[in-house]
């Protein structure tokens, strides 16, 4: 996995709430066996005007002009900013596959769905949950002001905006030692398999019936 | 000190080892697959040399991909036939304690399959590549659904990296009225704490509406936690549990059962254990719900009218329900029951089971699919559920009322398949999702319960149950 240190990133704001991993990468691209890829089918059935198939060339399928992706003044955006309950639905990997493939690396909202916010810290993405004034602000920061970047330290776990206002985030020790140097989780869990094992033979023991 | 709650039991058990900042690993008892999560991780455990923990925790099949009807022409799409085929080599690979391949005359929905084999237990941890394994906690059993790295990481190491969640108890008392189901008793607690409103939270359903459940309904209910943002949605183990399980498959045997029976009556929650949010609900005030948004918690009563943006009051709110109605082709005010349908998909994990199936024929026997309706659609969610289906007749009452019966799997529910919505089309759906394009592109989703789909397939649009039994 990626390394996530630090970023100055141009902000890409997606004023809807509850947007779905249906919606992130629709389900006829959940037909590839591959990892990779995702990005220039993310958010494809708002993204173009005609109806996506894994494989096909995007270079010139017609554009929805007013999803803001689509917009010039986004292009090369690494910040997502959306509104609550972001990735909700399918437990789809593939929806922040897309999403990184795409090229955000961060994505602030006031609340995330549960199994896409862990797969996001899987694939070098930081979903980063700040109130609902805060991303208040900076959607409307954001839309005023063209080229508007923040910059995100995920060792000091800060935002800080243009203007020079900052807030703090959350992250578990765990997920920032493995995002901040690229690690992934099996190798390190690797490292415990003898108290795997020892638990293994405990829990047999009690519940033979669960082995059988 | 205050007692424990079913989560607090079912997580002490399987913690292997705890990090300083909480972060835990997780021991995994069962591991559910099918073939569209799973194989970017068996090909992630080839590239590392690795092979599978423990294999025998494994229960797979597949049932996203697989067609409903015409068998004979197996897979047509090239593309789904390669993901079928690629779990088949997989499990060939790596081995599994249950597989049903393709055609097997058990194969099935994931989440229909494993508790009819007896492969989901009380005290498990279960985990699959789906969010819909809440399912699996109806059982007392603590089901995450997972993403694929995670698969990978179940499958290396028999553990998965989890903080524990908070708490909270839905407490139904009471009676559900006639022609009321769990299906409505889910939708209405989405309605009343929305799509986030269990977020970061194990969800425990409790109440004496819940215990007079079924297994089927309980299932359903759990399913649909999920829906509500939760991580796990559990209910208590009793008799119900003990008396469905007996004589499955893969259920404990002999001594190892009176030892497994006696262990399962310890997991409920303890009369004093605390939770971190209650939320009370009357079994009474539940009435057939009906979806009539874009998102599950945009729900109301049979007897309601859809929403006007014009009462809503938070801006965001207010656009979410101006889009969902431009994208669902509604009027503001419109009663729900003039709400003209075009499709009805009788199916899914959240509502395949016999139970299901039995109260939509109750509905359908004697009377002939509406005229508006282009397609009604009953996929059971197993070959067992099928052929159960089948020995009662029900297949018959269906087919003569001019539904049609399928072979089991995912089917329109998330539409990965032939069966899907076209442009436009609207769909009572018994299914999990009413999302934008979920059951095809363009198409509209009405989620409802499977009595309430077989009334709307007979009239060509929604109407209350209750005014036709
Ligand atoms: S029936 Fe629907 S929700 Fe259930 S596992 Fe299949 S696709 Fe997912």
């Amino acid at each position: 996995m990626k390394a996530f240190t630090q970023l100055n990133g141009l902000v890409c704001p997606l004023d809807r709430a509850n947007v779905d991993t249906d919606a992130i990468i629709p389900k006829q691209f959940l037909k590839s066996i591959k990892r990779s890829g995702f990005g220039p089918y993310l958010f494809d059935e708002w993204r173009y005007t005609n109806y996506g198939e894994p494989g096909m060339d995007c270079t010139d399928r017609p554009l929805n002009k007013d999803f803001v992706l689509n917009q010039p003044r986004y292009q090369g955006a690494q910040v997502l900013l959306a509104r609550d309950n972001f990735g909700c639905g399918s437990s789809r990997e593939h929806a922040p596959w897309a999403i990184e493939d795409y090229g955000f690396r961060v994505i602030i909202a006031p609340s995330f769905a549960d199994i896409f916010f862990s797969n996001c810290y899987k694939n070098a993405v930081l979903p980063i949950v700040a109130s609902a004034e805060v991303v208040d602000r900076l959607f409307k920061e954001c839309e005023a002001t063209e080229g508007y970047k923040l910059d995100v330290n995920l060792a000091e776990q800060t935002v800080t905006t243009p203007t020079g206002f900052s807030f703090k985030f959350d992250i578990t020790e765990h997920r920032k030692h493995c995002m901040l140097n690229g690690l992934d989780d099996i190798g390190l869990t690797l490292a415990h398999a003898d108290e795997i094992k020892a638990f293994e033979e405990k829990h047999k023991a009690t519940q033979p019936w669960l082995f059988a | 000190m205050a007692g424990k709650t079913l989560y607090d039991k079912l997580w002490e058990t399987h913690v292997v080892r705890e990090e300083s900042d909480g972060t835990c690993l997780l021991y995994i008892d069962r591991h559910l697959m099918h073939e569209v999560t799973s194989p970017q991780a068996f090909e992630g455990l080839r590239l590392a040399h690795r092979k599978a923990w423990r294999n025998t925790s494994i229960v797979a099949v597949p049932d996203h991909n697989t067609p409903t009807n015409h068998w004979d022409r197996d897979i047509e799409d090239p593309v789904s036939k390669a993901q079928v085929d690629t779990l088949d080599a997989n499990i060939k690979e790596f081995g599994a304690l249950v597989y049903f391949p393709f055609k097997h005359e058990n194969q099935g929905i994931i989440h229909v399959i494993a508790p009819e084999n007896g492969a989901t237990l009380p005290g498990m941890t279960v985990v699959c590549g789906d969010s819909h394994t809440a399912t699996h906690g109806a059982f007392a059993a603590l089901a995450h659904g997972i993403g694929t790295s995670e698969v990978e990481h179940v499958l290396a190491t028999q553990t998965l990296v989890q903080k524990k969640s908070k708490s909270m108890q839905i407490k139904i008392e009471g009676q559900l009225g006639a022609g009321v189901t769990a299906k409505d008793v889910a939708l209405a607690i989405i309605g009343k704490i929305g799509t986030a409103g269990g977020t970061g939270y194990c969800i425990e359903f409790a109440g004496s509406a819940i215990k007079g459940l079924s297994m089927e309904g309980r299932m359903t209910v759990c399913n649909l936690a999920i829906e509500a943002g939760a991580r796990a949605g559990i209910i208590a183990a009793d008799e119900t549990t003990v008396a469905y399980l007996k004589g499955r498959p893969h259920a404990p045997k002999g001594a190892d059962w009176d030892n497994a029976v006696e262990y399962w009556k310890t997991l409920h929650s303890d009369a004093d254990a605390q939770f971190d949010t209650v939320i009370e609900m009357k079994a009474e005030s539940i009435e057939p719900q009906v979806t009539w948004g874009t998102s599950p918690e945009q729900v109301l009563a049979v007897g309601g009218k859809v929403p006007n943006p014009a009462n809503e009051a938070d801006p965001v709110k207010r656009a979410g329900v101006e889009r969902a109605l431009q994208y669902m082709g509604l009027q503001a005010d419109m009663p729900i029951t003039d709400i003209q349908i075009d499709k009805v998909f009788i199916g899914s994990c959240t509502n395949s089971r016999i139970e299901d199936l039995r109260a939509a024929a109750v509905v359908a026997k004697g009377k002939k699919v509406a005229g508006n309706v282009k397609l009604a659609l009953v996929v059971p969610g197993s070959g067992i559920v099928k052929r159960q289906a089948e020995a009662e007749g029900l297949d018959k009452i269906f087919t003569e009322a001019g539904f049609e019966w399928r072979e089991p799997g995912c089917s329109m529910c998330l539409a990965m398949n032939a069966d899907r919505l076209s442009p436009g089309e609207r769909c009572a759906s018994t299914s999990n999702r009413n999302f934008e394009g979920r059951q095809g592109p363009g198409g509209r989703t009405h989620l409802v319960s499977p009595a309430m789909a077989a009334a709307a397939a007979i009239a060509g649009h929604f109407v209350d149950v209750r005014t036709q039994q």
